[in-house]
């Protein structure tokens, strides 16, 4: 795979597609279908941003490279303003219009998100094709082409190096936003919203950044767009459209840029010899080709819905920094001495109807002190773990960390504190490397921006992020496989992922939900080892576990659960004696 | 070794990434009642999902003499083998009556109008909430019609996974109860229990699971005593970590 | 605007309404039995509508050459997915549904077409050669993405929508026509002049609606289907095929979808794509109804019928624009209110 020589064959690559139509071995024909790829492909690297990336699927982009053409459109024909001026403005009024549609649909849940991208792109359809302002169905003729000095380009050849030097910038670009910190917790949405959220990612605010990004990239579209064909009509900017888009990013496969391209260049391909053949085939004039395609977006979700870059190419490539000079490193918590009181439940209560789940729960979690809450299937552990992390809210009660009272308490708000957390059900991104995943764990200890990130200004930052997380994977003893993509580990190792990147952290408290499910003997020798050490540097942790032999030879002190209730708490030899304990577990029969 | 009505032979059951269930061999005889205990994440749901053909498990089942390890799981609804799942798994927003009818779906309209009112019998709270929403229902109350559905199918043989999942211990009562009655119209039980005590005191047979794999088997009332069990649920019997 | 206007904007409303009733409640069954969000509902209602023009006009439509080209492509597709468990039961289905049952209907058609059957004659064959298109599209587009989430089975159905429509031009070619109302007759009541295939629809309508709510309702068959959007899992352990349940909710949404065109066809010209227009209009209408709820559904199906007649009368151009968005803040408050359930892929 790709490791140095990429910077330089990308470069000649990008300089010998620039010259290429101008060697005369490319017939207008082909320049002008590369003019129309190299459109779509900015439309679709938004969109494999979108659906790969940020886990939401839009059939609307068509609507956004509307706005960007329609800008560009009636700022030069009605107000006779320079091309090359209106390109910041059709920008921003994408941008505006995708922040307003933007609010509310990257907060639709589940299949509601694609439904709402198809009720405002059908409705920006009709609205461009009914506005008189506009042109109607007539569109806007006489757009003006792009000049340079005097000389203006309407060649095919010309327009080709202005469409590709913008695709060559939109690759750069994204590439850079999806390997900076913000490209980490947008990466991890798509299936892993509840580890972003747990490591302090606002994600409303990345799904929305993501949903804005790639509206640009079509309102860039939509300029290019209206300069090539000098004219616009809303035909181009409709469901249809929008499809046609959606079918290229899901060829081009989830996420990966240069399937974008790849993409969009196989439906340009084939609608373009489909329109030559198929009313040649079947004998009548007409636009049969959505046929085919329709049946190529059919059959890539039956045999491919990974699109096919990935399988040509495998995952992305992990991303290799120089540690940082001098030894810097990122500032690290200050811990309280062991013994102090961390964590207070007082008669933490939770209700759902008429059920109560967690019932008028106290407890108490010192630092440098391992407690584990056990009790009976259904007890209520996760809910009570879930009350502390802010995933669900208090129906009662309080709970208190470091003095803190935890009101109104959200994942984000919990990793602010010093509340680090693992997942019953391993949350990471398979294909991001390991390095990448524990990284997003330092997601609050950086800065840098998606602005920084696109003009790579935050490699310091970055150096001392992943610096961090190559020493919480030393950690746990998995530094050798920093570079591979996730989702190649086996269970064991990815729970000491988990593990690595809530250390990532700096945590104060370590909440680990179920940490040696489906581990072997081995591997959880390997964690308990870990977790002793973790104590001794004044971490507390505080586990829900059912291996029983692991937890009774782990923890400091238990705290039992049955219906929801406190029914013991003391050290394990204690409570493995505690008739009240016995009976929750092996049960009466009175 | 003899064959039983059930026969699961070295059977391996893997759960997304980890291999829950390793290895495991039961067998229920015709007409008894066998007990699969052990602690939560033992595995049991696993093997009973695996059983049922919820889940692909590697190694041979074979039900009434017949393997059936391929085939699909509506196939083995007709063939007698029913499940009570975990989750109880009701139509909730449709009539105890229709969960019921629902239950008797492989059967002619005849056989369910005549084991529907054996059932109201059996179970008189069922008949007078007979119109109510199953949603809407008690914790206790779904447990009896999950157990009324599966029965509509006349099963031969009716696995139960943790009929005394959150209820009450009087209910749990009540629920044994039931299973000891349904013994003696001949129906063979395979029952996964996470409440130890009274899964014994009903059984024929029991096996324990642990972390995936048999570690006991036997009598009732030898398990029962054996101070391993203890260990086997509240630790310290095992690795040493 | 004065009550005469009221009222015939109303009785347009209504009657526009009540067809986008039955196509939405068919978009709502495929939807609770499979999580197929059925875009291509509306080619089933264009295409009949087309269908009975030709038969009308002793025309040999070529629906049936659709239908065979169907069913050859759910033979392939099922062929091919079940190769190695291929059983004799099997291929006599195949053979009898996908291919003979298309070609027998074809001779039929082409038999039948020129003596002008007549408007009753011509609406039972348009039905019947439209109704197994359904369970022929389950088989070929979602039958083998069925475990896959609601997004990418909404992708597949653009997908069969897009080819469907071309197909339609196809085999239909370009043009628009109407089809004969069911009843010339037409009678006054005050100011307001009502036409006789109003009647006929809101009668057809009602009678149908009466029908499935029977369906649902009453019959086991009808339960099951019911169970098998309520918990799958559950509808599994008692024994119900749920490949077969698509099959049955997609024919009878092709079902409903051609009695759709019968009535639709006298009231507007239809063409190839005129589809896409109606079903998205039911579309809303299924969303309002939150996707779950047939009464609901109803209610608001005749709500977008009237919203839509207001709209062409007050702001004729821009009418599309306000109906969808409505949706947006619909979409929100179901969002909110549904539970919470994380797509995984």
């Amino acid at each position: 795979m790709k490791r140095h020589a990429p910077r330089l064959i990308r470069a000649a690559s990008a300089a010998a597609i620039l010259i290429l139509p101008f060697t005369g071995l490319m017939p207008d024909y082909w320049i002008t279908l590369f003019n129309y790829i190299g459109i779509s492909s900015l439309v679709a690297i938004g969109l494999v941003l979108l659906t790969g990336v940020g886990g939401m699927t839009s059939f609307g982009q068509a609507a956004f490279v509307g706005f960007g053409a329609y800008t560009t459109g009636v700022l030069t024909v009605y107000y006779g303003v320079s091309p090359w001026l209106t390109l910041p403005a059709a920008i921003a009024v994408t941008m505006v219009a995708a922040l307003l549609v933007g609010a509310i649909t990257v907060r639709l849940s589940g299949h509601y998100l694609p439904l709402g991208t198809i009720a405002w792109g059908i409705a920006f359809f009709y609205l461009f094709g009914n506005m008189s302002w506009l042109g109607a169905h007539d569109g806007l003729p006489g757009i003006p082409a792009l000049q340079i000095g005097g000389y203006a380009l309407i060649q095919p050849r010309d327009y080709f190096v202005v469409v590709w030097i913008a695709v060559v910038l939109a690759v750069i670009a994204t590439q850079n936003l999806l390997s900076g910190r913000v490209g980490r917790a947008v990466r991890a949405l798509r299936r892993s919203t509840r580890a972003a959220e747990a490591f302090g990612v606002n994600t409303a605010g990345a799904k929305l950044l993501v949903f804005v990004y790639a509206a640009m990239l079509a309102g860039l579209a939509g300029w290019l767009y209206a300069h090539f064909q000098r004219s616009v009509s809303p035909g181009p900017f409709g469901i249809t459209a929008g499809t046609e888009y959606l079918l290229m990013a899901v060829l081009g496969g989830a996420g990966r840029v240069y399937g974008a391209i790849l993409g969009a260049a196989g439906i340009t391909f084939l609608r373009d010899q489909l329109q030559d053949w198929l009313p040649k085939l079947l004998g009548h004039t007409g636009n049969f080709e959505i046929i085919a395609l329709g049946a190529v977006l059919v059959l890539l979700l039956q045999t491919a819905p990974g699109g096919l870059w990935p399988i040509l190419f495998g995952p992305p490539p992990a991303p290799k920094l120089p540690p940082p000079p001098d030894g810097d490193r990122l500032p690290v918590r200050a811990l309280p001495p062991p013994g102090t009181p961390l964590l207070q439940a007082d008669q933490a209560r939770k209700t759902f109807g008429g059920l109560v789940a967690v019932n008028d729960v106290s407890f108490e979690v010192d630092s440098g002190r391992i407690i584990g809450l056990i009790g009976p299937n259904g007890a209520g552990k996760s809910t009570t773990f879930n009350l502390i992390t802010g995933v669900l809210p208090l129906t009662s009660g309080q709970i208190e960390f470091e003095g803190h009272p935890l009101e109104a308490q959200t994942p984000r708000r919990a990793a602010l504190l010093g509340l680090g957390r693992t997942f019953q059900h391993v949350e990471i991104v398979a294909d991001m490397s390991v390095i990448e995943n524990v990284a997003l764990g330092a997601n609050l200890r950086g800065q840098a921006g998606a602005l920084r990130a696109i003009f790579r200004l935050d490699r310091a930052e970055e150096a001392l992020l992943l610096d961090s997380a190559m020493r919480a994977l030393a950690r746990v003893g998995l530094a050798d496989l920093a570079h591979e993509p996730a989702g190649t580990l086996a269970l064991g190792q990815l729970r000491l992922v988990e593990v690595a990147r809530a250390l990532c952290l700096e945590p104060v408290l370590l909440l680990l939900d179920e940490p040696a499910a489906g581990l072997r003997v081995g591997e959880k020798k390997a964690l308990a080892r870990l977790l002793r050490e973790v104590r001794a540097e004044g971490i507390s942790v505080l586990l829900v576990e059912h291996d029983m032999d692991f937890v009774m030879s782990l923890a400091d002190r238990l705290v039992v659960l049955d219906f929801g209730t406190k029914i013991a708490e003391g050290i394990p030899a204690a409570i493995r004696q505690d008739p009240a304990v016995l009976e929750a577990y092996l049960g009466g029969v009175s | 070794m003899t064959a039983g009505l059930l026969d699961v032979r070295n059977v391996s059951v893997a759960y997304g990434r980890a291999e829950v269930v390793h290895d495991v061999s039961i067998k229920v005889d015709e007409g008894a009642l066998v007990t699969v205990i052990g602690a939560n994440g033992a595995g049991k749901t696993t093997l009973l999902n695996a059983i049922m053909g919820l889940l692909k498990a590697r190694g041979r089942i074979d039900f009434r003499g017949r393997d059936v390890s391929g085939v699909m799981l509506e196939s083995r609804v007709k063939a007698g083998l029913c499940l009570v799942p975990e989750r109880r798994e009701l139509f909730a927003d449709m009539a105890v009556e229709d969960n019921l009818l629902l239950g008797g779906f492989r059967r002619t309209r005849a056989e369910r109008n005549q084991t529907i009112e054996e059932i109201y019998a059996r179970l008189p709270r069922l008949k007078e909430r007979r119109e109510q929403l199953a949603g809407t229902l008690s914790g206790g109350e779904r447990q009896m019609l999950a157990m009324g559905r599966a029965l509509m199918a006349r099963p031969t043989l009716l696995m139960l996974d943790e009929p005394s999942l959150g209820l009450a211990p009087r209910i749990v009562r009540d629920v044994f109860h039931i299973l000891t009655d349904l013994r003696k119209t001949g129906v063979s039980i395979l029952l996964v229990e996470q409440n130890a005590r009274a899964a014994l005191e009903v059984a024929d047979y029991a096996y324990v699971m642990e972390l995936g794999a048999i570690t006991k088997q036997g009598s009732p009332a030898d398990i029962a005593q054996d101070p391993r069990l203890v260990e086997s649920y509240l630790g310290l019997g095992g690795h040493d970590y | 605007m004065d009550t005469t206007i009221f009222l015939f904007l109303l009785q347009d409303g209504i009657i526009n309404g009540a067809v986008y009733a039955l196509v939405a409640i068919a978009l709502v069954l495929v939807f609770a039995v499979t999580r197929v969000i059925l875009v291509p509902q509306g080619e089933f209602v264009a295409f009949t509508a087309l269908t009975i023009a030709a038969l009308e006009n002793g025309v040999a439509p070529a629906t049936p050459w659709l239908l065979l080209a169907l069913g050859g492509l759910a033979a392939l597709s099922e062929l091919i997915r079940h190769f190695r468990d291929l059983t004799l039961r099997r291929v006599a289905r195949i053979a009898l549904f996908d291919l003979a049952l298309p070609i027998a209907l074809l001779l039929l058609t082409r038999w039948i077409a020129p003596m002008k059957i007549g408007q009753v004659g011509s609406i039972l064959l348009a039905v019947a050669l439209i109704t197994p298109m359904g369970p022929m599209l389950y088989r070929i587009a979602f039958e083998p993405i069925a475990h896959s989430s609601v997004l990418v089975l909404l992708m597949a159905s653009f997908g069969v929508h897009f080819s469907l429509m071309g197909l339609g031009l196809l085999f239909f070619g370009p043009e628009g026509t109407g089809t004969t109302p069911l009843s010339s007759q037409s009678f006054s009541l005050g100011e307001l002049l009502i036409t006789g295939q109003s009647v006929a629809v809101l009668i057809v309508t009602a009678l149908l609606l009466l029908l499935f709510a029977l369906f649902f309702g009453r019959t086991l068959l009808g339960k099951a289907l019911r169970a098998c959007s309520s918990n799958r899992t559950g509808a599994r352990l008692v024994g119900i095929p749920i490949s077969a349940a698509g099959q049955i909710a997609f024919a009878l949404a092709a079902l409903i979808g051609a009695v759709s065109g019968a009535l639709v066809g006298p009231l507007m010209t239809v063409a190839y794509d005129s589809g896409f227009l109606i079903g998205l209009k039911a579309f809303v209408a299924a969303i309002l109804g939150g996707l779950v709820s047939y009464p609901l559904t109803v209610l608001a199906a005749l709500t977008v019928g009237f919203a839509e007649a207001l709209f062409s009368f007050w702001a004729s151009n821009f009418k599309e624009v306000l109906v969808f968005t409505l949706i947006i803040p619909v979409l929100a408050w179901r969002s909110l209110v549904a539970p919470h359930a994380e797509e995984a892929e």
